[in-house]
C-alpha cells in the first residue's frame, strides 16, 4: 500500500490507521501552519491538502476518499454549495454550458459497502448535482459515464451514454470486484441509449431502469427498485419550460448580433434624406420588432405552450407574434406600410423561434419536426422577405 | 375547479400532444415474446400488454425516442429514431443529408 506524502505526525497516523481500508475525510486533513507574525493579509491559510495531486484538481463536491482494493473512490457531498448553484445558474444561462463536466468514473455517498446499489449517470456537472443532492442518507455507487458533459437524454439520444460506454466505465473501475450484485440502476431516460440485453451479454450486470427524474431515486430505492407510472412518465411543467428559455435567448442573441448595427444603416434611405431622428427612430423600430418577435418566440409560446392553439410549434409561435405583434405596432402607432412590414418581420422570427424550441422540449417526434418543418420554413422566408422590402419602402409611400 | 387543478392538467403530457399520425413506430406482433421492457422504458407511457403481447396504445403519443426499439430483445420493435429538434434538421439539410449524431442540437 502507497502512502500519501503528509506533513505532520498526527496525520501520519491518522492516515495509517485508515489506510487499510475505510474513509478518509477530507475536513480537517490539511495542516493548519504557525505564521507566527505576519505583515499582510492575516495569518496563512492551511497547507494544500494531501490528496491533492501535481496536475490534479481536488473538486470541491468531494467530502471524502473510500480507500478500498488500492484505489481511493471519490465520496461526495449530498448537499450543493454556493459554488455549485452558481454553476447551475450561468449553465441555465448559456454561459459555459458547453464545458461543465465532471470526471468520469466512479464515486460514492454516505459510505457505501459491497452491497449498496450503483446508479448510473452522465457527466453533465447538473446532472450530477441533481442526483447527488437527492442522495442525502444513502449509502450508494455513483457510476459517472463519459458522455461529453452532455445531459442522460441528449447524451443517449447521440449515442455517447450508450450500451460501450457503460460497460466500459464498469470495466475500467472494476466495478465486479467493488461490489458483491451485478445490478446497475440507469435512469429510464437513458434507455434510448443503453440496451439491457447487450449490456447483461457484455458485462455480466443486470441493467434495472430507475426513474425518469433524480428526486424519485429515494422513493424507487425504498421501494424495492419497483417504479410507478408517475415516475416513468415524463413532465413538461411550466417551471421545466422556463428553465430553458435563457439558453434560447443567449443562442439566438449569439447568431444575430450583428444585424442591429446593419439595421441603423438601413434604416437611413428617407426622403428627407438622412434626417437623424427619423433614422434613430426607424432604427429602433426595427431592432425592436426583431428582440420582441424573438421574446414572442422564445418566452412567451415556450410558457404558455399549452394555451396557445395548434399542434405546430410554428404556428403557436405565428400565432403568438400576429397577435403580440399587431398590439404593439398598433400603439407604437407607426406608418402602416412600415407597421406591416415590422409585423411581418416580428411573426416570421417568433414563427421561427418557437419552431426551434421543439428542440428543447420531451414530446416532438423528428418525424413531426421535420413535417411542421418543409411546410413552414418557406412561409418564414417570405414573410421576412416582403417584411424587409416593406420596411425598406415604408418611408417613400 | 381550482386553478391549480387546471393548470396542471393543462401542463401534463396527456394535454401537451403533438402532431398527429406522423410516428413511425411499428411493432411486429408475431416477434413480441410480451417482456413488457417496451412498457417499462417508454418515457410517454404508448405501449400496452394486450393477450401477452405489447401494443401501441397511444401511437400519437410517441416522440420516436428509440428507447423501446433499443431495448427489445427480440427486435419487435420498428421506429426511425431521432431528436425532434429543428436547428438539427436544418444542419443536416445543409449538410446535405450527412446524418452522424454530433449534430449539434441539445
Amino acid at each position: 500500500m502507497q502512502f500519501l506524502p503528509v506533513a505532520g505526525e498526527e496525520n501520519t497516523r491518522q492516515q495509517e490507521q485508515v489506510a487499510e481500508a475505510g474513509i478518509i475525510e477530507l475536513a480537517g486533513l490539511a495542516e493548519e501552519v504557525d505564521s507566527g507574525d505576519v505583515c499582510c493579509g492575516g495569518p496563512a491559510p492551511p497547507r494544500s491538502n494531501p490528496f491533492e495531486k501535481p496536475g490534479y484538481e481536488l473538486k470541491g463536491y468531494v467530502r471524502a476518499f473510500l480507500r478500498k482494493n488500492g484505489d481511493d473512490i471519490p465520496l461526495v457531498k449530498t448537499s450543493l454549495d454556493r459554488r455549485d448553484r452558481l454553476g447551475t445558474l450561468l449553465a441555465r444561462l448559456g454561459i459555459n454550458r458547453d464545458d461543465y463536466r465532471v470526471p468520469p468514473g466512479l464515486y460514492g455517498t454516505g459510505s457505501p459497502d459491497a452491497d449498496s446499489p450503483v446508479l448510473v449517470t452522465a457527466n453533465y456537472k447538473l446532472s450530477f448535482d441533481f442526483l447527488r443532492r437527492e442522495l442525502a442518507g444513502i449509502d450508494c455507487w455513483l457510476l459517472v459515464l463519459d458522455t461529453c458533459g452532455v445531459n442522460v437524454w441528449c447524451a443517449a439520444g447521440k449515442n455517447t451514454f450508450s450500451t460501450d460506454e457503460l460497460v466500459r466505465q464498469v470495466e475500467n473501475t472494476r466495478l465486479a470486484e467493488k461490489v458483491n450484485h451485478r445490478r446497475l440502476i440507469v435512469p429510464q431516460l437513458g434507455a434510448t441509449g443503453v440496451a439491457a440485453h447487450h449490456v447483461k451479454l457484455k458485462c455480466g450486470f443486470r441493467v434495472v431502469y430507475g426513474p425518469v427524474r433524480s428526486s424519485d431515486i429515494g422513493q424507487f430505492l425504498d421501494n424495492d427498485m419497483q417504479a410507478s407510472e408517475k415516475m416513468r412518465s415524463i413532465t413538461f411543467t411550466l417551471w421545466e419550460r422556463f428553465e430553458l428559455i435563457p439558453v434560447e435567448f443567449y443562442i439566438f442573441g449569439k447568431k444575430i448580433w450583428w444585424v442591429f448595427p446593419l439595421l441603423f444603416l438601413l434604416a437611413a434611405p428617407t426622403p428627407d434624406f438622412l434626417s437623424l431622428t427619423d433614422v434613430w427612430r426607424r432604427g429602433l423600430l426595427s431592432s425592436g420588432a426583431i428582440i420582441l418577435g424573438a421574446v414572442s418566440g422564445a418566452m412567451i409560446v415556450p410558457l404558455l405552450l399549452p394555451w396557445i392553439p395548434g399542434r405546430s410549434f410554428a404556428v403557436k409561435g405565428a400565432l403568438s407574434g400576429l397577435l403580440f405583434g399587431g398590439l404593439l405596432a398598433w400603439l407604437s402607432g407607426v406608418r402602416p406600410v412600415e407597421g406591416t412590414g415590422l409585423l411581418l418581420v416580428f411573426t416570421a422570427i417568433s414563427s421561427y423561434l418557437a419552431m426551434n424550441f421543439t428542440g428543447s422540449t420531451p414530446y416532438t417526434s423528428p418525424t413531426g419536426v421535420e413535417k411542421e418543418m418543409k411546410g413552414a420554413i418557406p412561409l418564414q422566408i417570405c414573410a421576412l422577405a416582403a417584411g424587409v422590402l416593406m420596411w425598406l419602402a415604408g418611408p417613400f409611400v | 375547479m381550482a386553478c391549480r387543478t387546471l393548470c396542471i392538467r393543462r401542463n401534463s403530457l396527456k394535454s401537451l400532444r403533438y402532431l398527429k399520425g406522423v410516428a413511425s413506430i411499428k411493432v411486429e406482433r408475431k416477434r413480441c415474446v410480451g417482456c413488457s421492457m417496451c412498457l417499462i422504458v417508454c418515457p410517454h407511457r404508448v405501449f400496452a400488454i394486450e393477450e401477452k403481447k405489447a401494443v401501441l396504445a397511444d401511437r400519437n403519443g410517441c416522440m420516436e425516442c428509440g428507447a423501446c426499439a433499443t431495448n427489445c430483445p427480440t427486435d419487435a420493435i420498428s421506429v426511425s429514431p431521432g431528436v425532434g429538434c429543428a436547428s438539427l434538421i436544418i444542419n443536416r439539410w445543409l449538410r446535405g443529408k450527412n446524418i452522424d449524431t454530433g449534430g449539434g442540437c441539445c
